[in-house]
């Protein structure tokens, strides 16, 4: 059947087909609606796993356990899962296991612009590329049966372009192989005489995979114009074919690790001029260089950020087509933090307080942009509360009077612990404020440990914040609501000076979730307000000043009150005791 | 034929997603190869959000360029003037008079500019600018304004039949609302 589908639906789809029983995976743009998707086919288990390492081990057990099992993460996802991919990579499995990874060129929701490819290398574990959502179910397909057929995990890279277009898919039948029987083979166990040989066995197999990519079909040569030939894969492939057609000659690359290099010097043999076109690193380029070819490569194409058809155009000496153009400088339109979002008050109070604020990876990174300005910077995943920790082991006293991490409920699961541990056991007077808003917020409202759901919504064990901090070794835990400001003041500046390393749960849920509750929108008495744009300080979108009088945003206002602890002249009043 | 590209361009929450959602069945419908490309994550926080829809025989990129769009639904009227740039010449824009104001205008440190649409019209493009939402309110609900877009957009392909449309409403949209996402479609169309 024909269907226009999301990349990652049909590498969702491509899963199902071949057969996958078992996924476990972190949410992460743009690779989260690998997992969300292949969870509305009943005949796969899906989870979210607390973080990426911990995915990554639980579908190779899967696959130790004789089923086919899959991974999906972003590209910073897979720095978390490295540890265990690397020797996985040695012991290898008993059934096929694919690692979808999810690059972000263009960074249009990540911290940074890695290339993944350079892991298929490191790992020596091969990599598939596909260039649009089609390509995406079939590699699935074929990940599998080279996973199994070489004894070895399988990328599967997306990015962005291809993650988040929907193209057309002919979808087909899944089919089950049958599950392999578990036996206990004492050469698994990773250690002296196993690892050598292991390696061994694993430079052999690198070898074969290149003999595999000379002559298999996921790489393919379209031979147009040879004045020029393109050596390319996933979208620079689509740009190039947008702009030379048939006026050029293609080598597309569907599997990017190992490369086929009998098949890359025979093509450049066969066109006039060799061009190398990839987003992000020198990859491609870097191994045609050490077959000794000549090609033009990042010396003509940026490295950094996305690709597009003009960019090639334009690269390679073609004009843009005209523009339409105004004078007027456009404002820009940032993300902000929603209206009502319980982050907000926390944020407010921190920016208020002059603290400095040691941040992460989640829809509270929205607090560093104005007017709260209240993050001084953020890392990664986790980073906030041992980062934190090594700033106050540098800073002393000083430092533990005036700064916080500030991490989400499923940040904090994902790779806080271990950091607020360090705290507790290597005794920094730290404050970290979990901020709990019982959803993992950014990639789009996931279920997490915390939240008592599992990915399916059903129900699930429910990690207990206070108590866990507890038997970590803090004495100081304190609950507090986001939503009223005094106390969130009262609290912060305690903790701050406490003699002691102190964790502080804000607790709200997001009110994007649905089933939290809305309160009728925040009337303004415009005979009472003066004007002073206090109120504006919070940085709440459904809030403006006009006319020297606040107005309220009905459509997205939803009645938190926050605005109104702002309004020293009773202006802001909630709907229900108006008139009082 | 050659492919034709159009974008859909406003404000994260505005549910462009949605209208995405239903050209690109219609397309589908048609028989012609078509990509839809959007950007999720973080720019879905109010921001500004684009989608480009291109169909043709057969599409390559899954984006669209400056200077490349045949048309634009614009769903909200400073989002119409960002995106100027990526329309043809002579290409079709079709404009949500909507304000909706950005953080840097809230806060005063930017002016949401005046004359947007004479700007644009005087810059080469065809401007189709109407108040989209008092459309939708009157067809029954604010929130059908990506629907009457998307009718406004129906009147300027007309070789694909209106049918076409009305069934890929049928298909995408949840049935309690359809009677009125079809009301909205009519309204937005003929307005």
């Amino acid at each position: 059947m024909k269907e226009l589908m999301l990349g990652n639906k049909a590498l969702a789809r491509g899963l199902y087909e071949a057969g996958c029983k078992v996924i476990s995976s972190y949410p992460g743009t743009p690779s989260t609606e690998i997992t969300e998707e292949a969870a509305l086919y009943d005949e796969i288990y899906c989870e979210w796993a607390p973080n990426e390492k911990v995915a990554m081990e639980v579908a190779h057990g899967a696959s130790l356990g004789g089923v086919r099992s899959a991974t999906a993460m972003k590209h910073v996802g897979l720095n978390v899962a490295a540890d265990p991919l690397f020797t996985i990579s040695y012991q290898g499995l008993n059934a096929g296991l694919v690692v979808c990874v999810a690059d972000d060129p263009g960074m249009h929701s990540s911290q940074n612009e890695q290339d993944s490819r350079h892991y298929a290398e490191a790992a020596k574990v091969p990599m598939l590329e596909p260039a649009d959502s089609e390509e995406a179910r079939v590699f699935a397909k074929r990940a599998y049966e080279l996973s199994e057929k070489f004894n070895t995990p399988v990328f599967l890279k997306m990015c962005t372009r291809v993650a988040h277009s929907q193209s057309v898919v002919n979808t087909e039948e899944r089919i089950v192989p049958e599950q392999v029987p578990y036996k206990k083979d004492p050469t698994k166990v990773m250690m002296t005489k196993n690892s050598r040989d292991a390696h061994v066995r694993v430079e052999q197999r690198t070898k074969d995979l290149i003999a595999f990519a000379e002559d298999c079909d996921l790489n393919r040569v379209e031979m147009g114009d040879t004045s020029i030939g393109f050596i390319t894969s996933s979208t620079s492939y689509q740009y190039a074919k947008e702009v030379y057609g048939d006026n050029a000659s293609y080598l597309k690359l569907g599997m990017i690790w190992p490369l086929p290099e009998k098949l890359i010097l025979d093509f450049a043999e066969h066109v006039d001029k060799v061009v190398v076109l990839e987003e992000l690193d020198p990859f491609i380029e870097n191994h045609c260089r050490k077959l000794g070819l000549e090609v033009v490569g990042k010396e003509t194409f940026p490295i950094c950020g996305e690709f597009s058809q003009n960019l090639v155009r334009t690269a390679l000496g073609g004009d843009a087509p005209d523009e339409l153009a105004i004078a007027d400088e456009i404002p820009g339109r940032p993300p902000v933090m929603c209206a009502g979002c319980p982050h907000r008050g926390i944020f407010y109070i921190l920016s208020k307080l002059k603290c400095m604020v040691y941040g992460d990876i989640g829809c509270y990174t929205l607090g560093a942009v104005a007017p709260l300005n209240a993050m001084d910077l953020n890392v990664c995943m986790g980073a906030s509360c041992s980062g934190l920790h090594g700033f106050n082991k540098a800073m002393g006293e000083q430092g533990e009077k005036m700064s916080v991490g500030v991490i989400g409920d499923s940040t904090f699961i994902h790779s806080g612990i271990t950091g607020i541990t360090d705290i507790a056991y290597n005794m920094s007077n730290s404050t970290v404020i979990i901020l709990d808003n019982s959803i993992t917020g950014m990639t789009g409202h996931q279920q997490n440990p915390t939240t008592g759901k599992n990915l399916r919504g059903e129900p699930a064990g429910k990690v207990n914040l206070e108590a866990l901090c507890a038997a970590l070794g803090f004495n100081r835990v304190t609950v507090v609501d986001p939503y009223d400001l005094a106390e969130v003041e009262r609290v912060v500046k305690e903790e701050l000076v406490a003699e002691e390393p102190s964790i502080i749960i804000s607790r709200r849920p997001c009110v994007m979730i649905k089933g939290t509750v809305h309160k009728p929108p925040i009337k303004v008495n415009t005979d009472k307000c003066v004007g002073c744009k206090m109120c504006m300080k919070i940085g709440c979108p459904a809030i403006s000043v006009r006319d020297k009088k606040a107005v309220i945003d009905t459509t997205l206002c939803i009645g938190c009150e926050v605005c109104t602890q702002m309004c020293k002249f009773g202006a802001l009043c909630p709907a229900a005791k108006e008139g009082r | 034929m050659e492919t034709k590209n159009i974008m859909i361009v406003g404000v994260g929450g505005q549910g462009t997603l949605l209208a995405s959602k239903i050209l690109g069945h219609v397309l589908l419908s048609q028989n012609f190869d078509v990509k839809v490309s959007e950007v999720h994550g973080m720019s879905q926080r109010g921001g500004s959000v684009v989608t480009y829809v291109r169909y043709g025989e057969k599409v390559y990129s899954p984006v669209i360029d400056k200077g490349e769009a045949d048309a634009i639904v614009a769903f909200e009227k400073l989002e119409a003037a960002r995106w100027i740039s990526y329309l043809k010449k002579g290409g079709q824009i079709i404009v949500n008079t909507q304000e909706v104001e950005p953080m840097p205008v809230i806060t005063g440190a930017a002016e949401y500019p005046q004359e947007l649409v004479s700007k644009m019209e005087a810059a080469g493009a065809n401007v189709d600018a109407k108040d989209f939402l008092a459309i939708a309110e009157e067809a029954g609900s604010a929130k059908a304004v990506n629907i009457a877009l998307m009718g406004r957009l129906s009147k300027y392909f007309p070789e694909i039949p209106e049918a076409a449309w009305e069934e890929a409403i049928d298909v995408i949209v949840a049935e309690k609302f359809r009677a009125l996402n079809h009301k909205a479609f009519e309204f937005g169309r003929n307005a």
